[in-house]
């Protein structure tokens, strides 16, 4: 079986380079059938990939120590969920996955892009295939999962366990489908350019790619900072971790993308900017594989070191962010411009959308790599950490947000920003209420947080407003308002959910970052803590075994400041039999939409042990936040503009890719 | 405004932009980053009581003192010289002696390292990348501490 795997892999490689060659050729020279290969070899790369795939979580199911990846990684003590999990819990299975989710996009345009011009499918499949033979090269070559060890050891070595949990199971698979999704964009945008021609049929084409990449790449980032939020013990939920950053860039650019292509499909403005743009996520995204799998930086996520790896995912980005970005300038003057436009407008305020969250990106993107530019030419070590991220990358969100809600209110072409304005005022009245709420009746809130707070009710208020000025709820009979709200295109639910989204993690972050209470106390059985309006009291400690760990249990009863019972707690201190690695598993009692959470520390030196415990307010919407904009960019997906079938309505000239010359 | 002049405008406006970001950014890289010391460094560089700074090294065996409550004192070291860090909070899971730690913190006119954070890395081999490369230079690396 594993050789089978490893023979699919090889396999799925050489056709990988059939894809990259044969329709770029056919695309080329006008040769429809070359052109017709790049499909159905595209399906049959993700087929062999996938074999590839199952041949290893078999090896892991059935705990092969004679595979040399299952026995660094796995133990036969390890639940079924977390030897499947385990496969790519490293760095071999998740470059395995990474390739397995490009070639699965690969499959998808060709099963799914009937109906797009010829030659810009060629093109696209045969970008695909290149990005895919690069990634197969260096997974064969440098960290192939399927190499077997001469003498099969009795035990493997056992996963790493903070790795041992459902969040990252699910965290890695997410965050790939979105870094990897951006492939197709880029593409895209480099068909686009080797044909030198685009138009807002083009804009279409891609939008529902970004949409979809963005939505998981969303929910990866969320599943991450959620992971690391209960796992790690610190309680924290973004700590601008240069691997942190590695995915949030993407994100960032990803997010302007999504929203200059409105601007091309609409009004056939932005084109060259939104063609950069789509190469930049895509070339983020590769820059956050190198940062994570050659282990240049230090950070709780570089689990694997090796510089030859580090040097061929080097050579691999500057390949494709080098070539790609070449191509660009040498094309990009081939593209006819769209107009200018006035300022105050949709298309203005989606401009200024743009501008924030690139510059947004480029902050984030000196505060990750200056350290290690710094290091390599003075050898001065430094640490850029949250103090740099939340000046730089703060004073940038505000404006923006502050922008948000007018965006969707302004007409295209030419907007009225008095008239946009007046709409606001019921959201602008919630913002200031909310603020001198939170001021005046809330202990601990400061000037600064009450901002905060009124910036998020800005934004949550500002989006429905859209909604119910579209419906027209009050103006008209409640029976059309209800008529017409259903009526609404689905991109417009799409982004009144995605800006309301935004505003709850806002609110949550806000929220916890002003209002969340700390103590840290040496506990014995017996005593008790108060926190927040609520009362910890720490029951028992017991030792317990499980199946792969032991641990010390600690018991901790809650309830309120008044006596209500509010059930157990439990947080313990766990060691990992296989690799005698401890950990901290957190107790986390959710409490509406506040959490209180309990990590456990050392023995005291009074013979009880040091308890960290947390009030965390609201901090649940932070993730909730991200889920909401999950919805609202799989609402605008399902808009009937970018189903499949309605290019059928499109302009006559879009019908692009037909031979010019 | 004719369209050239609009133009000029919007170009202006986002440069001007860009100009405050890139400002800001420099400011912040300035202000907000703290430097990397080993203990002998300190010794030949001095740092001002209250700047900022992360001092990585190894904590010395024995000299982990625990405090009343979540008090713990314990000594830096990169076997030339020492430096006694005082912190108030939970140790990482993997904190050991004799392990490779960073911790970041300011001076207090004493003399004495108050760290407000403790960082040590959650795998077994872990060596945080700033000590053992320091570590490395002075010769005192050893593989077994996990290359």
């Amino acid at each position: 079986m594993v050789e089978i795997g490893h023979f699919a892999l090889v396999l799925a490689f050489a056709l990988s380079l059939v894809q990259a060659a044969l329709p770029f050729i056919g695309a080329r020279t006008r040769q429809d059938r070359l052109m017709a290969v790049g499909g159905p070899v595209a399906i049959t790369a993700f087929a062999m990939t996938a074999l590839s795939f199952l041949a290893l979580v078999a090896a892991y199911v059935q705990s092969d120590f004679s595979v040399l990846n299952v026995w660094e990684n796995s133990h036969s003590a390890k639940p079924l969920l977390y030897k499947i999990t385990g496969t790519w819990g490293n760095h071999e299975g998740s470059m395995l996955l990474w390739v397995l989710i490009l070639t699965f996009f690969g499959a998808l345009v060709a099963a799914f892009g009937r109906n797009l011009p010829p030659v810009l499918k060629a093109d696209v499949i045969a970008v695909q295939g290149l990005i895919g033979a690069a990634f197969f090269l260096f997974v064969l070559s440098t960290s192939n999962p399927f190499v077997r060890l001469v003498l099969a050891p009795i035990e493997g070595s056992d996963l790493n366990p903070v790795l041992q949990d459902v969040g990252l199971a699910i965290h890695p698979p997410l965050l790939y489908l979105g870094y990897v999704g951006f492939s197709v964009c880029f593409s895209f945008a480099v068909a686009a350019l080797i044909e030198g021609r685009i138009d807002a049929a083009w804009a279409r084409w891609v939008r529902p790619w970004t949409l979809a990449a963005w939505i998981f790449l969303t929910g990866g980032i969320a599943m991450g900072s959620y992971w690391a939020y209960y796992e790690l013990g610190w309680g924290g939920f973004w700590f601008w971790d240069p691997v942190e950053n590695a995915s949030f860039m993407p994100w960032l650019a990803g997010t302007a993308l999504l929203h200059s292509a409105i601007v091309m499909e609409r009004r056939e403005a932005l084109k060259i900017w939104t063609i950069l743009l789509a190469l930049l996520a895509f070339s983020l995204s590769l820059l956050g594989t190198f940062l994570v799998r050659s282990g240049v930086l230090t950070s709780v996520h570089a689990f694997a070191t090796d510089p030859t790896r580090g040097v061929f995912i080097l050579a691999l980005l500057a390949f494709f962010v080098g070539g790609s970005l070449s191509l660009f300038a040498f094309r990009a003057q081939s593209l006819q411009p769209g107009g200018l436009f006035q300022p105050i407008s949709r298309e203005g305020a989606l401009v200024l959308n743009n501008l924030f969250l690139t510059t947004a990106t480029a902050t984030v993107f000196v505060g990750t790599l200056y350290p290690l530019a710094l290091e390599a030419v003075t050898g001065e070590k430094i640490s850029v950490g949250a103090p740099f991220f939340n000046l730089t990358f703060g004073a940038l969100m505000v404006p923006l947000m502050i922008a948000m809600p007018f965006g969707p209110l302004l007409a295209w072409k030419r907007g009225d920003l008095a008239a946009a304005g007046q709409r606001l005022f019921a959201a602008a009245g919630g913002a200031l209420l909310a603020g001198l709420v939170a001021l005046l009746f809330v202990d601990g809130v400061t000037a600064f947080a009450a901002v905060g707070f009124g910036l998020a009710a800005w934004l949550l208020i500002g989006a429905v407003t859209d909604l119910v000025l579209r419906a027209g709820i009050g103006s008209v009979a409640p029976s059309v308002a209800l008529r017409r709200f259903a009526g609404l295109p689905r991109s417009v639910f799409g982004t009144a959910l995605a800006h309301f989204g935004l505003g709850l993690t806002a609110l949550g972050i806000v929220s916890v970052t002003a209002l969340q209470a700390e103590r840290i106390v040496a506990m014995k059985p017996g005593d008790t803590v108060d926190i927040s309006g609520y009362v910890l009291t720490f029951d028992r400690m017991e030792p317990v075994r499980g199946p792969n760990y032991t641990e010390d249990r600690a018991y901790f009863a809650l309830a309120t400041e008044a006596g209500r019972d509010l059930g157990e707690v439990i947080s313990s201190k766990r060691v990992y039999t296989a690799r005698q690695m401890p950990t901290t598993e957190a107790g986390i009692a959710t409490r509406g939409f506040s959490q209180v959470y309990v990590s456990l520390g050392d023995p005291a030196a009074n013979g009880g042990t040091v308890v960290r415990v947390w009030h965390k307010p609201l901090v649940t919407l932070i993730w909730l936040g991200a889920l909401v904009m999950m919805a609202g960019g799989t609402m605008s997906l399902a808009d009937r503009r970018l189903r499949i079938g309605a290019p059928a309505r499109r302009k006559v000239k879009a019908a692009a890719g037909v031979p010019a010359e | 405004m004719t369209r050239k002049q609009k133009r000029l405008a919007v170009i202006a406006g986002a440069l001007v932009f860009l100009g405050g970001a890139t400002t800001l950014t420099f400011y912040a890289l300035g202000q907000r980053t703290s430097y990397f010391y080993m203990p002998s460094d300190l010794s030949a560089k001095p740092v001002e009581p209250g700047q900022r700074i992360r001092l990585g090294g190894l904590v010395e065996k024995g000299s982990i003192q625990r405090g009343q409550g979540t008090e713990v004192a314990f000594a830096v070291t990169d076997q030339e010289k020492t430096i006694k860090v005082v912190y108030n909070g939970l140790l990482p899971d993997l904190f050991r002696e004799e392990q490779g730690v960073i911790t970041e913190g300011a001076f207090d006119p004493a003399g004495n390292f108050v760290a407000d954070s403790v960082l040590a890395k959650h795998d077994e081999t872990y060596m945080p990348k700033e000590v053992a490369d320091s570590l490395k230079e002075k010769g005192v690396w050893q593989e077994k501490d996990g290359g």
